[in-house]
């Protein structure tokens, strides 16, 4: 080996160096020579298999097999199994998944670089359809597409030799290939560098796939696939291994702080590319493509569909990491959301939780002692209607005065007027209502027309929307009165947010 | 025993009337498979279809009479030994879990064949088949109507665990046939003949020793896709195979003079 892996580490660095920037030619040139090349699928073949056959580990995600931890060639025998099930691809919604091993992703195949791996592929007799496998770790003429092809009830069988290392999808690329992969049939097969990857406390293994329902989002009951949404590239969902909530709650990713981790991720699409993020940490090392080099540092990988990427980080601190495709609407409502949950001691000179919670008025600074006042004395239960008026002014004049005006006219023919406002005493409970869920629309206020849109200002807590209403009911002409924070809290309870609303 | 008599003669008068065939019009379609040498419409003389797929009745009657079509008798070169009526209880006898009237399934194409050659018939061509199930209850060619090809995949969604039901129960298409769509696998006479490549990404490329000969095909991807899948089926299985969700139904030319157009 040695022997021709050394006119390689040769060949490249004479390659490399007319590519070179003369400044960082001076720096190559310090330095003893860096292997930069592993020569691929021209040295990938450690010759014929060695002792017995074994039989591939085959698991289901996120979990990964154990190294091989083998030393020599192999012959690796890896039976999967097509199975296609019926399964929840979120909260009450059923979709006949196709899938290899019954699991979306499949299960994860692990061999050595240089193995013989003999494949064989069964077509449960319960299935309808004809299957085939493509595994991008082949080389040869459709990745075993056509020496795989299996009727129902029937098995193929084909052999082919790992001759890169990497990490590698494998997909049906039966007719209608689209929707064989729409409907699930992809996975990951890693074949590992003769040395082994190098070790890490954990591994996991987690595939993105878009999925194209003829009913909305979320709608409940048995769904059907949509060719058409698929032809569009309009998926329905898009989630993290097959279903949402795959990766949230009981089942998350768990963690110990101190521990370094690697995940396999892969991307089935059909056809999004993803921009994979862990909203709460940087990958120290990404194996850019599932290839063989890293890149350090790095926030969002990208994911081609059909492809793959390895990303390891150390757990410095504890807390859930969230992850997304950072296409950020998947994320929030198409389902792309997972996570992976760390345990340990805090470490506060990393990330000291929350410090400070105050209210930031920018230029419309005015003192907020008033919103303490009343909040002090709210929770001794003596709040006068004094305090509310002057907590609700401060708090007026940091979140409603923009649009409304401090003066409380508002402006003509865009933002109503709140002084002296025919349209706000007629109904106290309205205008919570409408703190708390916003206004989108025509109304008449003194007789003039108004067609706006108010944002909903759920984030204000009931005690701050108690008070801000109490002071413009109090100020500029209107009729006065009380809300109280139990009166707000009703009307929150009573209006259900729109689904992803801010809350 | 009059009892028995009479219930037998219920039997088989049932499974004639499933048997009854119906004639189908000549008439030209545009077939999802392109021939390398007919890359235009496709002529279908008039012939005669079954109404019906056979069923499993049907099936029992014909191994009674023909032995050498029982399970456990016909050589493993015409059927698979594991698979061949591997539902039924017992060679003769259909059991609790099977229907007589659901359409019989896991037949090889030879056992397929023997069972219309009994009948004076033949298994239907692919492009008397295709041109047959293109219809509704109320249009030759219904294929344009997305209605149609949803009804399709919607049994293709359907995982095949779930019990075929009988043949019958569904409206029939405008020529009076049943069940061509939504309820089993069909063979055709010249399933071998459509020679669609394994892996269909080939389509541009197609490998010259597996196409040889002039029906090298492709298919068109995007509207078609639902009775692609089909002939993808088709094209993975072997005459000896048979799989829980693959029957027939026969088909029958007709006599030559009533063939030619007027």
């Amino acid at each position: 080996m040695k022997r021709s892996v050394f006119p390689l580490i040769v060949a490249a660095v004479l390659f490399s160096l007319p590519g070179c920037k003369p400044g960082k030619q001076d720096v190559a040139a310090d330095t003893a020579p860096v292997k930069t090349d592993t020569g691929g699928s021209a040295a990938g073949d450690f010759g014929p298999p060695q002792g017995e056959p074994v039989n591939a580990v085959l698991t289901s995600p996120p979990l990964v097999p154990p190294a091989t931890g083998r030393t020599a060639p192999a012959k690796v025998i890896v039976e999967l199994e097509v199975k296609e099930v019926e399964m929840e691809i979120s909260e009450g919604v059923k979709y006949t998944f196709w899938t290899f091993g019954g699991t979306v992703p499949g299960s994860f195949i692990r061999v050595r670089q240089g193995d013989t791996v003999e494949f064989h592929l069964k077509n449960h007799p319960d299935n309808k359809m004809p299957h085939n496998i493509d595994l991008h770790a082949v080389t040869g003429p459709g990745g075993g597409a056509a020496s795989s092809f299996t009727a129902p009830g029937h098995q193929s069988q084909f052999t082919f030799k790992a001759l890169n290392a990497g990490l590698f999808v494998y997909h049906c690329a039966t007719a209608p290939v689209g929707m064989h992969v729409a409907n699930g049939m992809y996975g990951l097969i890693l074949v590992e560098p003769p040395q082994g990857m190098p070790k890490v406390d954990r591994e996991y293994y987690v595939m993105q796939g878009d999925f194209y329902t003829v009913g909305k989002y979320r709608e409940k009951g048995m769904q059907a696939f949509d060719m058409q949404k698929a032809i569009d590239e309009n998926p329905t969902y898009v989630l993290f291994n097959g279903s949402e909530g795959a990766l949230l709650g009981d089942k998350a990713l768990k963690l110990n702080v101190g521990e370094t981790v690697r995940l396999y991720v892969g991307n089935g699409g059909p056809n999004l590319v993803s921009s994979f993020h862990i909203i709460g940490e940087i990958f120290d090392k990404v194996y850019t493509e599932g290839g063989t080099h890293y890149q350090e540092n790095v926030q969002t990988t990208l994911i081609p569909a059909g492809g793959s990427s390895i990303v390891e980080y150390k757990a410095e601190v504890p807390g859930t990491g969230v992850i997304v495709d950072h296409s950020i609407f998947r994320a929030f409502n198409k389902g792309a959301l997972g996570m992976v949950k760390t345990e340990g001691p805090e470490n506060k000179a990393i990330y000291s939780g929350k410090e400070v919670d105050s209210v930031y008025l920018g230029d419309k600074a005015v003192s907020s002692a008033p919103v303490s006042a009343a909040a002090t004395a709210t929770a001794g239960g003596v709040l006068t209607l004094d305090q509310q008026i002057k907590a609700g002014e401060a708090l007026f004049n940091g979140t409603c005065s923009v649009c409304h005006q401090s003066s409380g006219a508002g402006i003509p023919n865009v933002f109503p007027p709140l002084a002296k406002s025919d349209f706000l005493n007629a109904d106290k409970n309205r205008a919570i209502h409408i703190v708390l869920n916003g206004l989108n629309g025509p109304v008449t206020v003194n007789g003039n027309k108004f067609d706006s849109v108010m944002p909903p200002m759920s984030q204000l807590n009931d005690d701050e929307v108690a008070n801000i209403v109490t002071f413009v009911l109090n100020s500029w002409g209107n009729k006065g009165g009380t809300v109280t924070a139990a009166e707000v809290a009703k009307v929150r309870k009573e209006t259900p947010r729109p689904q992803g609303a801010a809350h | 025993m009059r009892r028995l008599i009479l219930l037998s003669c219920l039997i088989s008068t049932a499974s004639l009337a499933g048997g009854a065939y119906v004639r189908v019009p000549a008439g030209e379609f545009q077939s999802v498979l392109k021939y390398e040498d007919n890359k235009g419409k496709q002529k279908v003389a008039a012939f005669d279809m079954m109404k019906q797929p056979v069923t499993n009745a049907q099936f029992l009657e014909f191994v009674r009479t023909n032995p050498q079509w029982q399970r456990g008798k016909t050589p493993v070169v015409f059927a698979e030994q594991k698979h061949y009526l591997s539902h039924w209880q017992a060679p003769l006898v259909l059991g609790t879990n099977v229907k007589p009237q659901q359409p019989v399934t896991q037949v090889s194409w030879f056992a397929a064949s023997a069972y219309c050659e009994a009948q004076g018939a033949r298994l239907p061509t692919w492009n008397e088949w295709e041109y047959t199930a293109a219809a509704d209850p109320k249009r030759r060619d219904a294929r344009n109507d997305p209605a149609w090809r949803e009804s399709i995949l919607g049994w293709y969604a359907k995982p095949a665990s779930t019990p075929i039901a009988d043949v019958g129960k569904k409206p029939a298409n405008i020529y009076g046939i049943q069940d061509l769509n939504g309820l089993i696998w069909e063979w055709t006479e010249d399933y071998s003949a459509m020679l669609v490549s394994a892996d269909n990404r080939n389509q541009s490329d197609p490998d010259k020793s597996k196409f040889c000969g002039a029906s090298a095909l492709s298919m068109e991807d995007k509207e078609s896709y639902a009775v692609m899948m089909r002939v993808a089926m088709l094209s993975s299985l072997e005459a000896v195979n048979s799989t829980s969700n693959l029957g027939f139904r026969c088909a029958k030319s007709l006599p030559r003079t009533q063939t030619r157009s007027p």
